[in-house]
């Protein structure tokens, strides 16, 4: 009896701060897991592994990304239907929501924290609000494609002095927009960077922006100190004599995954992991794995690189060693491993399953399953520490 | 272009064209056809189906499209774009079934 009572209370407390009241805590160690079908989040506790609210009414979650405010209190969600929606985190609350686009594929948070930007595929171009209330400050349309269509936009990056960069994807383009003066964009068009650009990533420290190549082989690498000399074709013969593999998902240039002075990208159409020396951009390796990756990412540490692949391989990771680029392990999680988050510091990753409506938690020192959540077809996992961080 | 348009013709000359009822697909397979639609064809043409980094799949983007076009196309790919030949997942069967329900509409 006594127990159903503190059930009963338990319960109560829970659904009054879901409602109600916001919790009275630091957000350092929270974040958010996208519920892509149901579009919907669940605010997460990194440290008790748990969930603390879901909230809902997000529209279109497919293919979602987040951006978090410099305080870590608020994210904001990009959303596959052009939605734009502003997430107190401390009270599990959506504050602001915009449509600003009919077909979107994610954002980015200037550095000062001001501007919020979301690159569209429909209309093609990138549309820049007041993080503060989701107010409309700039419109930049994309070059056109024909009468009807304009190129559609890729890889949005936040850069330093207070920059975006992003790609186009018809019409093989990089572009650097000033936000200084908010009221007047300036905006620096790179033209032929490379065939269909699909996505890009800036370095951690701001420096070199890269944008994937879908229709040749090799990325375009521009150096922001020196966005004048415009951007240079690296990688161009990596896959050269080789049989270009079907993609059956595109991968992600997310972040960086930068171990000492190497970098290591998804080779496309090619079932291998490139591993590139910064500063010559030279490759110094190919490492053979298990399908064509999606997303190549390093435990913050840089001693591992950890990999997830696209169908029909997406019940797979592979944990690669950065000092003997070998695989060094590979777990079978469950199909549909679509996102992998590091904590902070490394000690933990978690991945989302999407068949089996679950998030694991790994220990990244033994590669041992430690925790798992409930979480309804869950795809991008966001940890707060993405605020301060260029580029997430 | 023209070649493309050719050689798809000649494809469809060789494969006969015809049409598939659900009766011939065993339900199980219908929803793992939807599953796959969703969530694997989605990542590019969006899980909604109104189209991402690929086109939309919706009645009416289709509408311009026969059938056999469609069916080859999820078969074969279409070179030149990302979109992959699904052959080693999906039988011509089951594309024909898939590419009859996409020209009816199946984005909710």
């Amino acid at each position: 009896m006594r127990f159903l009572r503190y059930l009963l209370m338990a319960s109560t407390l829970y659904s009054a701060q879901a409602s109600a009241e916001c919790l009275t805590r630091g957000t350092g160690d929270m974040g958010i897991v996208i519920e892509r079908a149901a579009g919907s989040l669940q605010v997460i506790d990194r440290t008790t592994h748990q969930s603390l609210f879901r909230v809902e009414g997000l529209g279109d979650l497919s293919h979602a990304s987040a951006v978090y405010s410099r305080d870590e209190r608020y994210a904001y969600v990009f959303g596959r239907d052009g939605g734009l929606t502003k997430v107190d985190i401390l009270c599990g609350k959506i504050t602001h929501r915009v449509v600003q686009g009919g077909n979107s594929i994610g954002g980015a948070i200037s550095q000062d924290g001001s501007l919020i930007a979301v690159s569209n595929y429909e209309p093609g171009g990138v549309k820049i609000f007041s993080s503060k209330d989701l107010s409309l400050v700039a419109d930049i349309p994309a070059t056109p494609v024909n009468s009807e269509k304009r190129a559609k936009t890729v890889g949005l990056v936040d850069a330093p002095d207070q920059r975006f960069v992003f790609s186009l994807y018809d019409t093989g383009e990089t572009w650097i927009v000033d936000m200084t003066d908010p009221a007047d964009p300036q905006i620096q068009k790179n033209l032929n960077v490379g065939a269909l650009p699909y996505d890009g990533l800036i370095t951690r420290d701001g420096r070199y922006y890269i944008a994937g190549l879908f229709g040749q082989d090799g990325l375009a690498l521009l150096d922001l100190w020196y966005p004048e000399k415009g951007t240079r074709l690296i990688l161009k013969d990596y896959g050269k004599g080789e049989q270009k593999l079907p993609v059956y998902k595109m991968p992600h240039l997310e972040g960086w995954a930068m171990a000492g002075n190497r970098a290591f990208l998804p080779g496309v159409g090619h079932h291998q992991v490139l591993v590139v020396e910064r500063g010559d951009w030279n490759p110094v390796g190919k490492i053979p794995v298990h399908g064509q990756p999606v997303f190549v990412m390093a435990r913050p540490d840089g001693r591992q690189i950890w990999v997830n692949f696209a169908f029909p391989d997406n019940d797979t990771i592979q944990v690669i060693d950065t000092e003997s680029l070998k695989v060094i392990k590979t777990l079978k999680p469950g199909k549909g491993a679509l996102h992998m988050e590091f904590a902070p510091r490394g000690e933990e990753v978690w991945i989302s399953i999407r068949d089996k409506d679950e998030i694991q938690v790994y220990d990244t020192r033994s590669l041992e399953l430690r925790h798992s959540l409930p979480v309804d077809k869950p795809s991008g996992i966001f940890f707060t520490s993405r605020a301060h961080t260029t580029g997430l | 272009m023209t070649k493309t348009v050719v050689l798809i013709t000649a494809a469809l000359l060789v494969l006969g064209a015809y049409t598939v009822t659900a009766a011939e697909i065993h339900p199980q397979r219908q929803a793992e056809l939807f599953y796959l639609l969703k969530h694997d064809c989605g990542s590019c043409h969006g899980m909604r189906l109104e189209g991402g980094l690929g086109p939309a799949l919706t009645a009416k983007r289709l509408a311009p499209y026969g059938v056999e076009f469609l069916a080859l196309t999820i078969i074969q790919g279409r070179p030149g774009t990302p979109m992959p030949p699904w052959r080693p997942f999906i039988t011509e069967q089951e594309a024909f079934w898939l590419a009859g329900q996409l020209k009816q509409g199946v984005n909710q």
